[in-house]
């Protein structure tokens, strides 16, 4: 710690009458911030704060519960402009002269709409119904539904749909490349959406040999570098994602360090070893709405209409204009990802700074493609900010018809939200390439937490729509009568097309 | 548009429990408004006085090939101006005050009037087709006539309705001396007060004339869907957007009234799964073409049609409806009792289960409505 | 019958098995008491190899008695101090004299010498202690020592 440096924002914390100096904190810190001393007397474990992220291994693998990382309470003189948080990034750019760098989603405290979302219930004049006795259904199909109905000769109506994605519960997997995200991890999503019946996204990262096995259950992105892209990897997956933006770095591209690319990798990726991937901001082959359209026909043709393409956007101003442009572009699906998406390395001003919340950039492309009379001719998937069940109730409810899930899956493979993705030394063994530590998630384990979690959110979901009297999740979709806002303004309640509580 | 009072129909959403009654003929006999106003009449404790109301095909057999329209009037003065929407739009064959009588418990009626229509051919001829444009000559007056309610908007047949118990709506318009194939009436227990005439059922639209007991759960989904197809749902009340989309299903896409059923109330999906082959796959294309559509939550629901009936319950069937046949009659009532009344010995009675439809049609016709 | 299996492709050489272990046999209420300052001698030991695996990542591997069906040291038990219960080969050191025949007949080095170095001690799947299961298995960050039955 230098003259321009700052205090450790985390400390740790050890009881030293506990430490059984087992060392297993020392081991199992990739950050190197457990050191063990024999030298002294008594011999002990020190911790160097400085390195310290604050991922929580340590302090849940400690058999006798001897750490804990605590905020520290070494202070600036109190400023509320000049906050500790604005401080400190000046002192590291100063440092450093570089752009800063962080990984997940936005933290800062912009309000968290969902929060101030109510659910209804019956009573008296509508019985509720309980899911355990009877049947409650989840089940939902993202596609195009046709505009005109057709009868054969005999008079009988003939399937005209597209090509559909049958979710057994309204959740995805967000795209998290192979690459960003370790093999384990890549593995443990692909068995889950097997077992479950949903589907996991490659991002963009190519999808490994080992995993087209899982195709029936995967989303194949194509994303601006077009990495691992070719004819069999868009065979393989039930459906192809054209990535135009992410909710955590609208207007930006991709970068994943050469130091990174390290053999499956590059061989997965189509690059070579060693050197940087880096993803354009923009298609360089769509510069605007007209040009969107030939790629999602450009896949359909490749795949000779056999998948649903779907168009995913990062949520910003004019979120509701572009939307209505992909549904008339071909698109069968778009996907909305609002500013609290996560992201495995984006630059800290543009995660904490641009883009719209989801639960409005939701409500306000619901509206537009409703307006429009379009809203038919694509399925919504919401993403970025979906915390739990309530929150993909209150989503469904607000007009999407499934929700993305990246955070929340890698928390349940054991990602505590250090936000430090970007150094690729993830304790858990979620977003690290080192085989050390990639082998710190078993996906025997992590796939079974994966699938824990979604059962879990399906039952309370199940629950939450059988107090409302419905036993489909069709009859949620949009249904904004269920939902009141409490402690929104009237522009709010307006965008979300929600009454207040009371009303 | 509609006048508003504090509270009425329109402003909020008024969840309500209700007494529902059907009887149909399958050879066209017609009968008097009699037996139906004895049906209705027995499930009094149903109702709470706040909303009566009956359907009568067949009525008009002098006028059946206009459009018979019911409209409430506020005042003189919304009349003078509907009619000067109704002259500009359509021919109009014969109109007069709808006659009733004084009931001592019904007050606060608006002017009731009749009148049998054509639309002017030149009117609509390159754009779309009569029905579409007399629905949307419903539309504007419903939605833009301040003060004037267009009540029933079909051909032979008629929509009598208002603010009571529905034996004295019944009386009050004189029902008994209308003779009809096919009767249905309704009693209604909304949970709060309307009082407003319009709200009461049946709801109608061309042929089409909906009974309903039921708060469904869906509302919202099934409103903002419709409404994206052109529809405009004022009243905010479950009947208009389940008759907006039967309207939809069966006029506008030109489902048969069972594959509409199976809309409104599609199996679920493991019942799907067991079907044979063929079934399931039209199955599944219906729920998924439709998905918005699909009606949830209690209900009981008749639904008159051009040349027939259907009842239905909501997949669960959280609501009580039987069905009683006998020789070519056709009896559903809420109740049993409101069956065995009218027609003390019958046939058979049962209660059909919920999701499936019972469709009876004059004569063993086609339930569907043209082609697509 | 369940059985201690060990997963080297998940070990990640923690060494908690160990502290585990060593804990469960004492019996105590907390570990902190039981353990500081002192040096454990479990009887579940890691092997920290200095080689990687095709991965890539170092290999690590908990070694644990497997209580063979026909277990050398049991054979070679002059006393009888070690027998098997119900599949389970447990150790009686009020019997054992010492003698190390089971140390050198075990082909897995799963039978050590206790504490005071007079009588061995070998895992017996912690049914002799309070724990009631094994220590090292639930303990475990990564499912690389599971306690299940394969048949």
């Amino acid at each position: 710690m230098g003259v321009y440096d700052f205090f450790p924002e985390y400390e740790v914390v050890r009881n030293d009458t506990t430490c059984v100096n087992c060392r297993v904190c020392e081991r199992q810190c990739a950050n190197g911030v457990h050191s063990y001393h024999p030298e002294i007397t008594p011999a002990r474990l020190l911790a160097d704060s400085t390195q310290c992220v604050d991922c929580q291994r340590c302090v849940l693998l400690c058999p006798t519960k001897s750490l804990k990382i605590v905020q520290s309470n070494n202070t600036y003189k109190l400023n509320n402009n000049w906050t500790k948080k604005e401080i400190n990034e000046i002192i590291t750019q100063a440092s450093t002269g570089g752009v800063l760098l962080s990984s997940m989603g936005n933290p800062e405290p912009y309000p968290i709409y969902f929060d101030k979302i109510t659910i209804n219930a019956s009573q008296v004049t509508n019985p509720s119904i309980d899911p355990l006795r009877e049947p409650m259904e989840t089940r939902v199909y993202l596609g195009s539904k046709p505009e005109k109905l057709t009868r054969g000769p005999d008079g009988k109506l003939q399937s005209n749909l597209g090509p559909h994605l049958a979710l057994a519960m309204p959740m995805l997997f967000s795209a998290m490349s192979y690459g960003s995200i370790s093999y384990n991890a890549h593995e443990s999503l692909a068995r889950a959406s097997e077992e479950l019946g949903i589907f996991y996204n490659t991002g963009e990262g190519g999808l490994h040999e080992n995993f087209y096995r899982y195709g029936k259950n995967t989303i194949v992105q194509v994303a601006s570098g077009r990495f691992g892209v070719h004819k069999d990897y868009l065979y393989a997956g039930a459906a192809i994602e054209i990535k135009m933006g992410q909710g955590a770095k609208p207007g930006i591209g991709g970068h994943l360090p050469g130091k990174k690319i390290v053999d499956d990798i590059s061989r997965t990726r189509m690059t070579p070893e060693g050197s940087d991937a880096i993803s354009p901001a923009p298609h360089h082959d769509i510069y605007s709405i007209e040009d969107l359209s030939q790629l999602v026909y450009s896949l359909k043709e490749t795949t000779a209409y056999t998948k649903p393409v779907i168009v995913k956007i990062a949520a910003v101003h004019n979120v509701a204009a572009i939307a209505s442009g992909i549904a008339r572009s071909g698109a069968d699906i778009i996907a909305l990802d609002g500013f609290r998406g996560g992201t495995g390395a984006a630059p800290t001003r543009i995660r904490d700074n641009v883009g719209i919340p989801i639960e409005l950039a939701l409500a306000a492309v619901d509206t537009r493609l409703r307006q429009e009379g379009i809203r038919e001719r694509v399925g919504i998937i919401a993403g970025g900010g979906i915390r739990s069940s309530a929150d993909i109730v209150k989503a469904v409810a607000l007009g999407a018809d499934a929700v993305y899930l990246g955070t929340a899956a890698l928390l349940a493979l054991g990602c505590h939200l250090c936000r430090a993705c970007q150094t690729g030394k993830c304790n858990w063994g979620i977003a690290t390439q080192e085989p050390d530590l990639v082998k710190r998630l078993n996906p025997n384990v992590g796939y079974k937490r994966l699938v824990n979690l979604m059962r879990a959110w399906q039952h309370e979901i199940m629950e939450i729509m059988g107090g409302m009297g419905i036993n489909s999740i069709e009859s949620l979709k949009g249904n904004r009568l269920m939902l009141r806002g409490v402690g929104l303004n009237e522009t709010e309640l307006g965008v979300l097309g929600l009454k207040h509580a009371g009303e | 548009m509609v006048k508003l009072k504090p509270m009425s129909e329109g402003m909020v959403r008024i969840p309500s429990g209700c007494a529902i009654s059907g009887m149909f003929s399958r050879n066209g006999k017609r009968f008097s408004g009699e037996d139906i106003i004895k049906s209705i009449e027995i499930m009094h404790d149903r109702s709470n006085g706040l909303g009566g109301g009956f359907a009568a095909y067949g009525i008009y057999p002098e006028f059946k090939e206009y459009y018979a329209f019911h409209i409430f009037f506020d005042d003189i003065e919304a009349q003078r101006r509907c009619e000067a929407f109704l002259d500009k739009h359509f021919e109009i064959a014969h109109s007069s005050e709808i006659p009733t009588r004084h009931v001592a418990n019904i007050t606060e009626q608006p002017l009731i009037w009749r009148y049998f229509v054509l639309p002017f051919t030149s009117h609509y001829i390159s754009k779309m087709d009569e029905r579409e444009y007399v629905a949307q000559c419903v539309f504007t007056i419903n939605s833009d006539y301040k003060g004037c309610f267009v009540f029933s908007s079909g051909k032979n047949l008629g929509v009598f309705k208002g603010v009571g118990y529905p034996e004295d709506i019944a009386r009050f318009y004189m029902l008994e001396d209308y003779y009809g194939y096919c009767f249905t009436a309704h009693g209604r227990y909304p949970t709060n007060t309307p009082g407003w005439w319009g709200g009461a059922h049946p709801f109608s639209l061309l042929d089409y004339t909906v009974i309903h007991n039921g708060e469904i759960s869906s509302y919202d989904a099934n409103r903002r869907a419709i409404e994206m197809y052109g529809y405009k749902c004022a009243l905010l009340t479950d009947t208009e957007v389940i008759a907006y989309i039967i309207d939809y299903l069966h006029r506008k896409k030109g489902l048969t009234m069972q594959e509409s059923a199976w809309v409104i109330a599609a199996p679920f999906w493991q019942t799907i799964e067991r079907m044979p082959e063929q079934d399931r796959a039209l199955h599944q294309y219906l729920r998924m073409a439709f998905s918005a559509l699909l009606i949830n939550g209690p209900f009981s629901i008749i639904v008159g049609f051009e040349n027939g009936i259907m009842a239905l319950n909501d997949r669960l069937k959280l609501r009580s409806m039987v069905v009683g046949e006998k020789d070519d009659m056709v009896y559903i009532a809420s109740e049993e009792s409101a069956i065995r009344i009218i027609a003390p010995v019958l046939d058979k009675i049962y209660a059909p289960m919920g999701g499936e439809p019972f469709i009876a049609t004059l004569n063993g016709t086609e339930d569907g409505y043209g082609s697509i | 019958m369940r059985r201690i299996y060990v997963n080297e492709e998940w070990c990640l050489g923690c060494h908690l098995c160990e502290y585990y272990c060593a804990f469960a046999q004492t019996g105590g209420a907390s570990m902190a008491l039981a353990l500081k300052d002192k040096q454990i001698n479990p009887r579940i030991h890691i092997e920290d190899a200095e080689k990687y695996d095709s991965k890539g990542a170092e290999v690590h591997f908990a070694v644990s008695c497997r209580h063979c069906v026909e277990p050398y040291c049991v054979k070679g038990c002059i006393t009888g101090a070690l027998s098997i219960k119900d599949g389970v080969i447990q150790i009686d050191q009020e019997k054992c004299i010492g003698c190390y025949t089971c140390v050198l007949s075990c082909p897995y080095g799963c039978v050590a010498p206790a504490d005071d170095g007079k009588v061995m001690q070998k895992c017996e799947l912690c049914l002799n202690t309070t724990s009631g299961e094994p220590q090292c298995a639930k303990n475990c960050p990564n499912a690389a020592i599971v306690y299940e039955d394969r048949g």
